[in-house]
């Protein structure tokens, strides 16, 4: 009884990490939501390159520039393209039905989307695009097969592809699959795209739950008036209970 | 069962302790109940100060912009206007406006920053209608004078700069709300150099 | 004066009677364990969700356009609506840890045992109500799963036979889960099901009440007075309503006031679930992707299905034993026989000997079978039901039942040891 019990709970455990939909093993995304550098970043990458079809339609402009020290002024002029107020949520002008028309489905809203699909899926999704003349944009994923998404960031990282080189396999030459490598033509080195695609998902994570640094902050008093509360409230009982021991 | 006198000392310590941290919890779990119920960031944003363009404000013409869900007159006075702010004043209630219904630098006999942009919340100080604009017909009401404003619902009259005349139901002049200029043809109202 | 006021309300309406009577002379048994922590615990959650509750309708939206945009509302634009939310999302799972202890605390000492039938049938009936009153709570946010999970759970009631197409046409009110749905569902979440909910809570501490606790022991604390009982000093110490000794009839022994013993000592409980509590609010609010599910996070969409879609965590002991029966109906009814056997209890039980101190090994083995069986249905629920899940879960449905088929057999008969005089 016992072991079918932990071979059940090992099984539960396997296929939770499965759950995310792709068999690669993901990345870990070292989320710091203290770095306000990285995040402001992140939302100097996010403005640029994801809100021209992604919004971030329940998150204003204010709360995105208070949160991350950016002054009203300054955000306003680097961040905010469209003319609106800086009360405004993070929003484009791309119908539905065009996102549709364009890319298969309507590209989804990325506020929550740290949320839907955790930050460890997004640092590697954004890395794992690579050349693909099959698809209409040239590009496939590694972590989600066939996206309908072009590789926006290819002008950071240049193209990426999938490199194989020939090897020797029981004495056979083989062609062998080494990992992704790019042609170079981008901006950034590999370490700097991928420090470029940490801070990116850094912010969708803040984005994701704008209350996060507040929650701690608030709940580590919560916890220690609890703890003060539970002590007395044992001494309490101890002392009355005298008279029933 | 112990045979010990009951410590009443400590007992009572005790329980006043646990009690009083207790109430302090208690009140501290009220806070986000209580908070919840202050303006959201929705409402905030929605009560935001307004920007105006008054480039195209012709003189004698008046604009109006919601701010907080309120109509907000810009008025462009014309030179005559201006000049006919004084010779009503012995029929008005409050002609210095020392009831405090406009921040400190509109405290003047214009009532407002620059002398021909007037700038008032265009709710009568009565029971909250709206006053009517009378740019050339004022005379009807007030005789001699060419503009003023006429609330239909209960016949208060204010002059030019908003203040009101005696013998109507409206106690106090218009309001006039936190403004500044940003250069000679933007306006921002609902925030000011003082108060944000 | 004052005494004056409170004589002339006493007279009116016996209100320091009543608190008397049920709480500063209520004789509780003295040997309660942490288990009873939780009946206290339930009703604190009770309250945590009434009051959060009321607060998140203040600014949340019943319509299938503004449902979900009203919960991000919330979660960001209001002053400190994230914190009201996850004390709302968090409780409804705590209650459902809380009820799952306090029902097995109930087994443990055998509290559904003649005279408290009636107080467990309450209990159950809460539980019933509470299932409702989560699923529907579930749906209001409007997410993947809250949508997905709702088609599946009123798809039970579709295996019904020759009614089951449009019994489920009748729950949502169109021919897809909507705003129709939605706005029935807020009415009995927010309204109809916690006025029942509290109706049968004061039922359930109504009746018991007139029994009186059960305790570790399961030994009777109020004795026939026929002048055999021994009264310790203990005993003559403390006064108890008048109410509990029949006029005389009865004695009361090894027992000791509610108040202020379990008021301070349910307070320790109260201060240590909510270290918990709170851990997991400010923290953990996910609850690792239990409490709130990932999916939820994204806007219900009737034309794309999550990848997998699991019930919440506690509804999945009982979604497993649906999904183990190969036939769809039958599945249902098995779901529903699982809780109608606990139900049952009373009746299934035929032991005289309450606790399971005093019973058989083969008791104490068949209710480790049943926590078992129980929390493996639980983590099956959770899993696609394919190949060995499927068979897992079939083999634990059948000794989830197997447990109460036992219990009918050997509890006729036990070899139970003899129970104590007082309770230790």
């Amino acid at each position: 009884m016992m072991k079918t019990l932990l071979s059940a709970v090992a099984l539960l455990a396997s296929s939770l990490a499965m759950a995310a939909g792709s068999n690669i093993p993901l990345d870990k995304a070292p989320i710091d939501l203290t770095d306000k550098a990285s995040l402001q970043n992140g939302a100097r990458l996010f403005q640029n390159y994801c809100l021209g079809c992604h919004q971030m339609q329940y998150q204003r402009y204010s709360r995105t520039f208070a949160d991350l020290d950016i002054p009203e002024e300054l955000g306003m002029e680097h961040l905010m393209f469209t003319g609106e107020k800086v009360g405004d949520h993070i929003t484009n002008n791309m119908s539905a039905k065009d996102g549709e028309k364009w890319f298969g489905a309507t590209p989804p809203d990325l506020t929550n989307v740290a949320r839907v699909r955790g930050a460890n899926w997004l640092y590697t999704y954004l890395r794992a695009f690579y050349a693909d003349d099959s698809r209409p944009f040239g590009v496939n994923n590694d972590v989600f097969p066939l996206v309908g998404m072009p590789h926006v960031l290819q002008e950071l990282q240049g193209v990426p592809y999938k490199a194989y080189e020939t090897r020797l396999v029981d004495g056979q030459p083989k062609q062998v699959y080494v990992g992704f490598k790019t042609d170079g033509s981008g901006e950034l080195s590999a370490e700097e795209y991928d420090r470029a695609v940490l801070d990116l998902v850094n912010y969708m994570v803040y984005v994701g739950e704008p209350t996060r640094l507040e929650a701690r902050a608030l709940g580590y008093k919560v916890m220690i008036f609890l703890l003060i509360f539970f002590v007395l409230a044992y001494f309490l009982k101890k002392e009355y209970w005298k008279d029933v021991h | 069962m112990s045979n010990a006198p009951v410590d009443h000392g400590r007992r009572r310590f005790l329980t006043i302790a646990t009690s009083v941290v207790g109430g302090v919890g208690a009140v501290g779990v009220a806070v986000p109940f209580i908070a919840s119920w202050n303006p959201s960031e929705r409402a905030k944003q929605a009560g935001a100060a307004v920007t105006a363009d008054i480039s195209k404000l012709e003189p004698g013409q008046l604009i109006r912009v919601e701010w907080r869900g309120k109509p907000v007159w810009i008025v462009k006075r014309t030179a005559e206007t201006l000049q006919q702010l004084e010779l009503v004043e012995q029929n008005l209630r409050d002609p210095a406006s020392d009831v405090p219904q406009q921040p400190a630098y509109a405290q003047n006999r214009h009532r407002s920053i620059k002398p021909e942009i007037f700038i008032a919340v265009g709710i009568c100080t009565h029971l909250g209608c709206s006053p009517t604009y009378l740019p050339n017909d004022f005379s009807a009401q007030v005789e001699g004078i060419r503009a003023g404003f006429f609330c239909p619902c209960h016949g208060s009259k204010f002059d030019m700069a908003g203040r009101v005349f005696q013998a109507v139901p409206a106690p106090t002049n218009l309001v006039v709300p936190p403004h500044m200029f940003i250069d000679d043809n933007t306006i921002i109202i609902g925030e000011d150099e003082g108060v944000v | 004066m004052f005494k004056n006021l409170m004589s002339w309300i006493e007279y009116r309406l016996p209100f320091m009677d009543k608190m008397n009577l049920h709480v500063m002379q209520y004789p509780a048994p003295k040997n309660f364990n942490f288990w009873y922590f939780f009946g206290s615990l339930a009703m604190l959650v009770l309250v945590n969700q009434i009051v959060t509750g009321i607060w998140l309708t203040m600014n949340y939206e019943p319509s299938a356009e503004g449902a979900f945009a009203s919960i991000e509302y919330i979660m960001r634009d209001v002053d400190y609506g994230w914190l009201l939310r996850y004390m709302h999302s968090t409780g409804a799972s705590a209650f459902f840890v809380v009820v799952y202890l306090h029902m097995l605390r109930g087994m443990m000492y055998g509290s559904y045992q003649k005279p408290r039938e009636l107080l467990w049938i309450f209990g159950m009936l809460i539980f019933l109500v509470l299932m409702a009153e989560a699923f529907m709570g579930y749906l209001l946010p409007w997410g993947q799963m809250s949508f997905w999970g709702a088609q599946v759970i009123i798809g039970i009631f579709g295996t019904i036979p020759f009614i089951g197409e449009d019994l489920t046409l009748w729950i949502r009110g169109d021919y897809v889960i909507s705003g129709a749905t939605l706005n029935r569902f807020f009415a009995l979440h927010v309204i109809a099901l916690p006025l029942v909910l509290v109706i049968l809570v004061f039922l359930h501490i109504m009746a018991l009440h007139e029994v009186g606790s059960n305790n570790p022991d399961g030994i009777d604390i109020k004795k026939d007075n026929d002048g055999t009982v021994e009264l310790t000093e203990a005993d003559k110490k403390f006064t108890f309503h008048q109410y509990f000794t029949r006029g005389g009839k009865k004695v009361i022994v090894d027992a000791i006031p509610f108040h202020p013993y379990y008021t301070v000592k349910d307070l320790v409980g109260v201060a240590g679930f909510l270290l918990i509590f709170a851990w997991v609010i400010f923290f953990f609010p996910e609850g690792g992707g239990y409490f709130l599910e990932p999916p939820n996070f994204e806007a219900a969409n009737p034309l794309k299905t999550p990848d997998h879609i699991a019930p919440v965590w506690y509804f999945t002991p009982f979604y497993a034993i649906l999904r183990a029966i190969p036939h769809p109906f039958m599945g249902a009814v098995a779901m529903f026989a699982a809780i109608v056997a606990l139900a049952l209890l009373p009746w299934l039980d035929r032991g005289k000997v309450r606790s399971v101190r005093y019973r058989s090994g083969i008791h104490r083995v068949n209710l480790i079978n049943f926590c078992v069986s129980f929390v493996a249905l639980g983590v099956l629920g959770v899993l696609p039901a394919e190949g060995l899940y499927t068979l897992l879960a079939q083999i634990f449905s059948f000794t989830y039942f197997g447990f109460f088929v036992l219990l009918f057999f050997y509890s006729k008969n036990e070899n139970t040891k003899p129970l104590p005089v007082r309770v230790t």
